[in-house]
């Protein structure tokens, strides 16, 4: 019992110290879950859905942001996609695909000094939209590309 | 263990630019295999970059980044001879980390 109560006070402590040190700037959210894995946000299946997970209420449409992708990709499997954003203060850069089953890609984190640019390639179910999400100073931006899969690249 | 990384760091102007290509299956958990049992999700979930002991791009990754994958950036403050290092870890807690000496331009 008495041994009990010991590790409750000192847990209690503990997590009061991680608050604590959160509160005093010692850890920055984004540096504490660097390891973390948003899987609210990995698992949703809508745009909006996802936007939400990744902490935007909204976002708006930016044409200072350029998604460079092939219009058919004829192997949704390989789809190489670069996204650049002109936006100041890019901290953030994600790829969502419209209609894959899981609608999050990638979520890329541009410390300062990286440029706003990635290229990857990913995987298409189906014909899709692709969005192209920055978080820029706090807020959410996004552009949008259309493309076309001759074969899927899930399943199959 | 996975295949090493292969990571190409060369000067471009004032930047290093990077390109990596990451040797791993990128499982989706969605395909069936030949006898129709559903192949269970394995892919990388979390990739880190640093250099000079600090982070110059991380990412999460969710299942529908190729097979294979392949990440182009660049970045500001490296020296040619100085290393990039890159690790990822997936969702089996594997990990890997590899190392490239950043080239001249």
């Amino acid at each position: 019992m008495e041994s009990k109560r010991r590790d409750i006070l000192k847990a209690g402590s503990g997590a009061g110290m991680l608050a604590l040190a959160a509160a005093a700037g010692l850890l920055k959210p984004r540096e504490a879950f660097a390891q973390q894995w948003n899987k609210a946000a990995f698992e949703s299946k809508s745009v909006a859905a996802t936007l939400k997970a990744l902490g935007g209420s909204g976002s708006t449409e930016s044409a200072q942001i350029q998604i460079t992708a092939p219009d058919i990709a004829e192997n949704g499997a390989v789809v190489p996609i670069t996204i650049e954003s002109g936006i100041p203060k890019t901290q953030a850069i994600a790829i969502l695909i419209e209609k894959n089953p899981n609608t999050l890609s990638a979520d890329f984190d541009i410390p300062e000094g990286t440029d706003p640019f990635i290229t990857t390639r990913v995987k298409m179910a189906e014909t899709s939209n692709i969005y192209a999400v920055v978080m820029a100073d706090g807020k959410y931006f996004h552009t949008v590309k259309e493309i076309k899969v001759t074969l899927g690249g899930c399943g199959g | 263990m996975a295949d090493p990384m292969r990571i190409r760091a060369n000067m471009a102007g004032d930047k290093v630019e990077v390109r990596v290509l990451m040797s791993h299956e990128m499982e989706t958990g969605q395909r069936k295999d030949a006898k129709g049992a559903l192949v269970p999700a394995h892919f990388i979930q979390n990739v880190t970059v640093t250099h000079a002991g600090k982070t110059v791009l991380s990412a999460q990754w969710g299942t529908s980044i190729s097979k294979n994958p392949f990440m182009h950036f660049r970045f500001k403050g490296g020296k040619p001879g100085e290393k990039v290092i890159i690790g990822w870890v997936d969702n089996r807690g594997e990990r890997r980390t590899d190392e490239a000496v950043i080239g001249g331009g």
